[in-house]
């Protein structure tokens, strides 16, 4: 659920960056959008809703001014928050649907495909989905063979952040590559007396991620989509090894802002407070690329760059670079003319590049210029899902069954919250994780 | 009548039978009988909702009925009773969502930021006071081990003309007094012991080592200890790290750093945790996800009987100023003391009115939801879930599940009607 944690962090981004948008307005990308029938002034009207609140939509709006200028439609844009699964479940039941959604998770995607309620898009995006994109952005949003969603917005989950001043203080000059320096290094800034991780086991979804990366790097990206898929069960030896790995962290106290007890009771995102505040108890904290927007919140003074960086999540025994990415889905519940249009800008790199100016935003995207994004920061965490290329895993906790994924207090959630108060639990865990995978998936 | 009994068919009729039908049928619309209530009681997760509706209806109404009394009873006789009425009484003007916020913070582990653990911290902290080097991680380099007391204490025997290095690591440099002065390797000095504790760590610094720009650590309290375990002699590091013990007679000693240096200030009891108030060890995993009562359960409840006390005395002190004061002089005509006054008169009068409100607790805690919802962390809902709350986790947080969510609504539904059928009875009475 990394939509939540977004929405929060970007609602405190300066309306200043908003008003850099005319600069940009898509003069920067090229043309080589391959879309020439959207630049037709087709009119009309087209409706959208989405998760997004505050800065957001503000910014998604600014995409929606551009394809206003370019095709004349009029896109009717509405907010729907956490509720958007039930607001959109209810309206397909009732026959109400919008034109167009933005979904937050790809399991969304399926279970309104399952409904009948999605149009197959193949016809008019297929081709540059296929051109301009990863193959796996195409793979996670078709059901079946067919094609139906476009991936507009994505976000980089492999990325470390960490207090630069607390690394260099005690000795450490480059950031760890892979996850035995992050171990050395970690014990190296415990004999300096600071401690090295604010978790944020506080919020579940948090420890999802962790163990989604440290997975990923462990098994590979093939045993990753069979996990996520729950074609191999949780008790997969490769989980096993995962947990292992996870406690060589999460096992000592030592290494964790109030120890277990502290990882697993500080929420997202008390712990960027916590290691880049003003009085940093910690060096360093796992999340996505968002984190990058909260810390100015916590802290005015600290400089990016200089101040604080991150660095993508260490490889582990030898593993290639690899991402762990999120993202929002576009779909199309009615098939007007406004509608493909709609969706074929949004596949444009022209969308992506008004939205990625602005910042808070990641293209899926290979022909959005890495220069349209406005600082190195944001440019690194992009640069690096587009060089994953394949190798991007989509977040497996948003493709499972909410139910299993993505509730509070129970699920995935749950479990790995309950691991982290006692880590050396690992086959009683992988139980109780498989047991609540069979219930949400059905097998 | 006519439109009374659309209104009812339409927003109370019709909802009841639509989830009642709902919940045989799974996500993709096919009957499945009892499946989804199968699901119900085969889910721990649910269980454990379903026994903490047990404990708050087992708890709490006779609990705030209780309360509700003792109050109603004591602002009878006391000066400033309609002041002390309204204070308590006052909770129930705010929500039961702000109240479960306003008990977060009551409750905050840290006690900087919550009022419960910042008393309990004022008064342990006078009682244990915390060391100089209070830090959780602070570790010996070499020669030293920690002690059970959370001291350390050196590996070796030392004896007169020993000179110590104990490097600690561990401590973050904004822990170092400002009065530390640079450490200096000690030296040997006949018919004492003498050392050097300095913080043994400085960035490309080898371990074990006084590496230029490392700093002692002043104000440690050092004891040395006799081969019997008496402390023989104590001292006090100096700015630069170095300590001496003089006049060491004969004889083998332990050096000691006391556990008062590093004893920690009092870190707060995390209230909304899932520290379990029963004993489990030994019971399977399903047992003990049933059977383990966390501590916010108990935190939970206390929350809700700040929020309702004023209510039950309200009614409670309602009932008892229409008491007939005549039966009541002519108890104590007749002798009786006060407490029998109240237990063999007072009581079976109220007896009504004590029921009532406990039946309206009752109802009220069946249907808890919100105050769950605000006050309990994310990583304790499981532990402290109620019925309702799991109903709206399973069947609004996602786009699946409904089915199963009707099955809990029915169940919930269900659990309230005899208590509902026992209120009618009552009134009708």
């Amino acid at each position: 659920m990394h939509t939540r944690a977004t929405r929060r962090a970007f609602g405190t981004l300066t309306v200043a960056a908003v008003m850099t948008l005319a600069a940009c307005g898509g003069g920067t990308t090229s043309s080589s959008g391959g879309s020439s029938s959207s630049g037709q002034q087709i009119g009309g009207n087209v409706t959208v809703w989405a998760v997004w609140s505050g800065t957001e939509q503000k910014d998604f709006q600014a995409v929606l001014d551009g394809f206003k200028t370019k095709t004349g439609v009029t896109a009717q844009f509405q907010s729907k928050g956490d509720q958007l699964p039930t607001v959109l479940g209810t309206a397909v039941t009732g026959g109400a649907p919008p034109d167009v959604a933005i979904l937050p998770q790809p399991g969304l995607l399926h279970d309104l495909v399952k409904k009948g309620a999605l149009k197959p898009i193949d016809s008019f995006v297929g081709d540059v989905l296929t051109s301009q994109y990863a193959s796996v952005w195409k793979k996670l949003a078709s059901d079946a063979g067919k094609l139906y969603g476009v991936y507009f917005k994505a976000a980089n989950k492999s990325t470390v952040w960490y207090n630069v001043k607390t690394l260099t203080d005690a000795g450490i000059t480059s950031p760890p590559a892979t996850y035995d320096d992050m171990l050395k290094d970690m014990s190296t800034l415990q004999q300096a007396g600071t401690t090295p991780f604010a978790m944020c086991g506080g919020s579940g979804w948090t420890l999802t991620d962790w163990f989604e990366n440290v997975y990923l790097r462990v098994a590979g990206v093939a045993k990753y989509n069979a996990l996520a898929a729950h074609s191999i069960p949780w008790t997969d030896p490769t989980v096993t090894t995962t947990f292992q790995t996870l406690a060589k962290i999460f096992g000592n106290d030592a290494n964790m802002v109030g120890g277990k007890a502290g990882a697993v009771s500080t929420p997202f995102p008390d712990c960027v407070s916590q290691a880049f505040g003003p009085a940093p108890k910690a060096a360093m904290v796992y999340e996505a690329d968002f984190v990058g927007t909260v810390i100015p919140t916590v802290n005015k003074s600290l400089q990016a760059k200089s101040g604080y960086d991150f660095f993508p999540f260490p490889s582990i025994n030898g593993s290639p670079a690899e991402v762990s990415a999120g993202g929002d889905v576009a779909v199309m519940f009615k098939d007007t003319p406004q509608s493909e249009a709609l969706l074929k800008y949004l596949a444009s790199p022209d969308a992506g590049s008004i939205w990625a100016h602005l910042g808070g935003f990641t293209s899926p995207n290979t022909q959005v210029s890495l220069s349209v994004y406005p600082d190195d920061i944001s440019r690194t965490a992009a640069k690096a899902v587009i060089d994953a290329g394949d190798n991007v895993a989509y977040d497996m906790s948003d493709q499972a069954p909410a139910a299993f994924g993505g509730t509070i207090g129970s699920g995935e959630w749950a479990d790995l919250q309950n691991w982290v108060r006692n880590p050396t639990d690992i086959s009683g865990t992988e139980t109780k994780l498989e047991a609540a995978a069979v219930a949400a998936y059905g097998h | 009548m006519g439109p009374a009994a659309l209104l009812l068919g339409a927003i109370v009729v019709y909802p009841t039978v639509a989830t009642v039908a709902r919940s045989l049928y799974d996500d993709s619309g096919n009957f499945i009988a009892a499946g989804n209530y199968k699901t119900l009681f085969g889910t721990a997760d649910i269980l454990v909702a379903i026994r903490n509706n047990a404990i708050w209806v087992i708890v709490f109404p006779s609990l705030v009925t209780f309360l509700g009394l003792v109050f109603a009873v004591l602002t009878e006789r006391i000066r400033w009773s309609t002041a002390f009425k309204t204070i308590v009484f006052m909770p129930m003007a705010i929500s039961l969502f702000a109240t479960g916020v306003i008990w977060r913070i009551v409750y905050e582990t840290d006690p900087n930021r919550g009022v419960i653990n910042a008393a309990v911290g004022t008064v342990a902290d006078v009682i244990h006071p915390p060391g100089m080097y209070a830090l959780p991680n602070i570790r010996p380099i070499s020669g030293l081990t920690g002690t059970a007391e959370g001291g350390m204490v050196s590996k070796n025997a030392v004896d007169a003309g020993h000179a110590l290095q104990l490097g600690l690591t561990g401590i973050p440099l904004s822990a170092v007094p400002p009065a530390a002065q640079a450490a200096q390797a000690p030296s040997p000095v006949a018919g004492a012991v003498t050392g050097e504790v300095w913080r043994d760590f400085s960035p490309g610094g080898h371990v074990g080592v006084i590496d230029p720009g490392e700093k002692g650590l002043p104000g440690m309290r050092l004891n040395l200890v006799s081969a019997d375990g008496h402390t023989a002699a104590t001292t006090v590091s100096g700015n630069n790290g170095a300590f001496r013990f003089d006049g060491v007679s004969g004889g083998s000693y332990h050096l000691a750093l006391d556990a008062a240096n590093f004893r920690q200030p009092f870190g707060g009891v995390n209230w909304l945790g899932v520290q379990s108030l029963t004993p489990v060890s030994g019971l399977g995993t399903t047992g003990q996800a049933l059977l383990a009562i966390p501590l916010a359960d108990l935190s939970a409840i206390v929350a809700m009987l700040w929020m309702w006390s004023g209510f039950a005395m309200v009614i409670i002190g309602a009932g008892l100023a229409a008491l007939n004061r005549e039966v009541l002089e002519a108890a104590r005509m007749d002798g009786a003391s006060e407490l029998q006054t109240f237990r063999f008169v007072t009581f079976p009068l109220l007896r009504p009115v004590l029921i009532v409100v406990f039946i309206t607790m009752i109802i009220n805690v069946l249907k808890i939801f919100d105050i769950i919802l605000s006050l309990i962390p994310d990583s304790s809902q499981q532990q402290a879930n109620v019925i309702a709350l799991e109903m709206y986790r399973v069947g609004f947080t996602s786009f699946t599940g409904k089915g199963l969510a009707s099955a809990i609504a029915v169940f919930l539904f269900l659990l309230v009607i005899p208590v509902i059928a026992l209120n009618v009875r009552r009134i009708r009475e």
